[in-house]
């Protein structure tokens, strides 16, 4: 066992490590407190963001024209950093809870429409005309054979926008709403490293388990698609 | 409204412009440096890895679980953690570090893409007229993945110069500071200040997009434009910023 170089090393290391139990200890009602804001912001950003998101790409599918703005105009907003887009919603919105989830809101939405598009597309030809064949009105094929047909799209943009806006959503700490990241914030200006990595792996945890919980219902959903691959 | 007027105010003044490290001009220097060094640095990682697993066929699953992996860990996380890292210590290095982790997973999977997709028939054309290993990667495989790695590149680059902003957040430095500075202020007393930093970031970032693909169209060869299959790669990649 080798000595460290000089007194003030070891103190550093001992008093800022990267995992402390006794941080968990003392301050669980705070991080669960933001494991809970983080959580919630997430859920209904991309609740709000998939209701608006599914029509949208249905109108996209149904009316070819709108395709091309639907899908350039959600690119755009997709190509404005966070930063920026809480700025240019702040001072309207005010500084709060609203500006994040509007944010989280207006990202989610690109990969949904993208993916629920792509969903709708890859229902084959035939099906559509034996729909129709069978008197399905547009509407009917639509909830009943076309959407299901489209749900592993539809859950693949669900997906990709939560384990997203759960990396994002800690940007809202620029207007005191970043959940998580609230703590990773502070605990880079206390220069305490056991807050930033307990939050830091928390996002990837709660990441993981929302995508596992969606990948699951997706499953569920799409019985059909099990049976084939078995 | 108010603040609408504010933010003209605060475009028109030429300080706001000029002033030595933390005008506009100096902070968009900075951002460009910061994100070129990331790209770059992100290149000479990812290019020569994706190019080989490609050629080799393998390594397909490591491909996902990098961007996957990288999709979920907060650009916020990283750039909080790295200065914190003795070795790294504070300044531009953490940052450029954090950006090349976000740059990589868009260059590494187009660059793999690009090369399984080349049609195994003209691989197999190419080994039966005698190429070696590095003359196939190098002669054909490489000039028919332009197109992926263009669009790699592009990927990577906005999202880097997207991403760059969030710097300000941990003092490190970049337009996005502008945006910062005016939240620590209020808006009250700098909301102009907040929606004029954010109509620079927005610009500088729909203003790289727009170059970088004019970039991919004149470096990608006639015949193998407006493929479908590219725009979908990116599609899938697409992570946040």
């Amino acid at each position: 066992m080798s000595l460290p170089d000089s007194p003030a090393l070891a103190y550093a290391s001992a008093a800022n490590p990267w995992f402390s139990w006794q941080y968990m200890n003392d301050n669980s009602s705070t991080v669960l407190a933001a494991l809970g804001e983080h959580t919630l912001l997430t859920v209904e950003a991309v609740v709000v963001a998939a209701v608006v998101a599914v029509p949208l790409a249905v109108l996209a599918h149904w009316y070819r024209r709108l395709t091309g703005p639907i899908l350039a105009l959600s690119g755009v907003l997709y190509t404005l950093p966070s930063l920026a887009l809480f700025a240019l919603l702040a001072p309207f919105v005010g500084i709060g809870r609203l500006t994040v989830l509007i944010g989280l809101v207006l990202y989610a939405l690109l990969m949904i429409v993208r993916n629920t598009l792509a969903g709708l597309g890859q229902v084959p030809e035939d099906v559509r005309e034996a729909a129709q064949g069978m008197g399905y009105g547009r509407l009917a094929s639509l909830l009943r054979i076309e959407l299901p047909l489209a749900l592993p799209g539809v859950v693949t943009g669900l997906r990709l926008a939560t384990v997203s806006t759960v990396a994002l959503a800690t940007v809202g700490v620029l207007v005191g709403h970043g959940g998580l990241g609230q703590l990773i914030s502070a605990g880079f200006h206390a220069n305490y490293r056991a807050e930033i990595t307990t939050a830091t792996v928390l996002v990837v945890l709660l990441a993981l388990v929302l995508d596992l919980m969606l990948a699951g219902a997706g499953r569920l959903l799409t019985p059909w698609l099990r049976r084939r691959a078995s | 409204m108010n603040y609408i007027n504010q933010a003209v105010v605060w475009l028109n003044d030429p300080l706001n412009w000029t002033n030595p490290g933390t005008g506009i001009f100096p902070l968009l220097e900075q951002h460009l440096r910061i994100s070129a060094a990331a790209v770059l640095l992100g290149c000479l990682v990812a290019l020569p890895v994706g190019l080989w697993l490609g050629h080799a066929g393998r390594g397909g699953g490591l491909v996902v679980v990098v961007s996957n992996v990288t999709r979920a860990v907060p650009t916020l996380a990283l750039l909080s953690i790295l200065p914190l890292i003795r070795a790294i210590g504070i300044g531009e290095l953490p940052v450029i570090l954090a950006l090349t982790v976000f740059a990589i997973p868009p260059l590494l999977a187009n660059a793999y893409t690009g090369l399984r997709a080349v049609d195994p028939e003209v691989r197999e054309a190419a080994q039966g007229m005698g190429l070696s290993g590095w003359q196939l990667l190098w002669r054909v495989e490489l000039p028919l993945a332009v197109p992926y790695l263009a669009a790699g590149f592009r990927t990577a680059a906005v999202q880097v110069v997207a991403t760059a902003t969030l710097a300000a957040l941990v003092a490190g430095g970049g337009l996005g500071e502008i945006i910062s500075e005016g939240f620590g202020l209020g808006l009250a007393k700098a909301g102009g200040q907040v929606i004029a930093g954010g109509l620079l970031v927005a610009l500088l970032a729909l203003s790289v997009e727009g170059i970088l693909a004019i970039v991919e169209r004149a470096v990608t060869p006639r015949p193998l434009r407006r493929s479908k299959r590219i725009r979908k790669s990116k599609v899938a990649l697409a992570a946040e910023s």
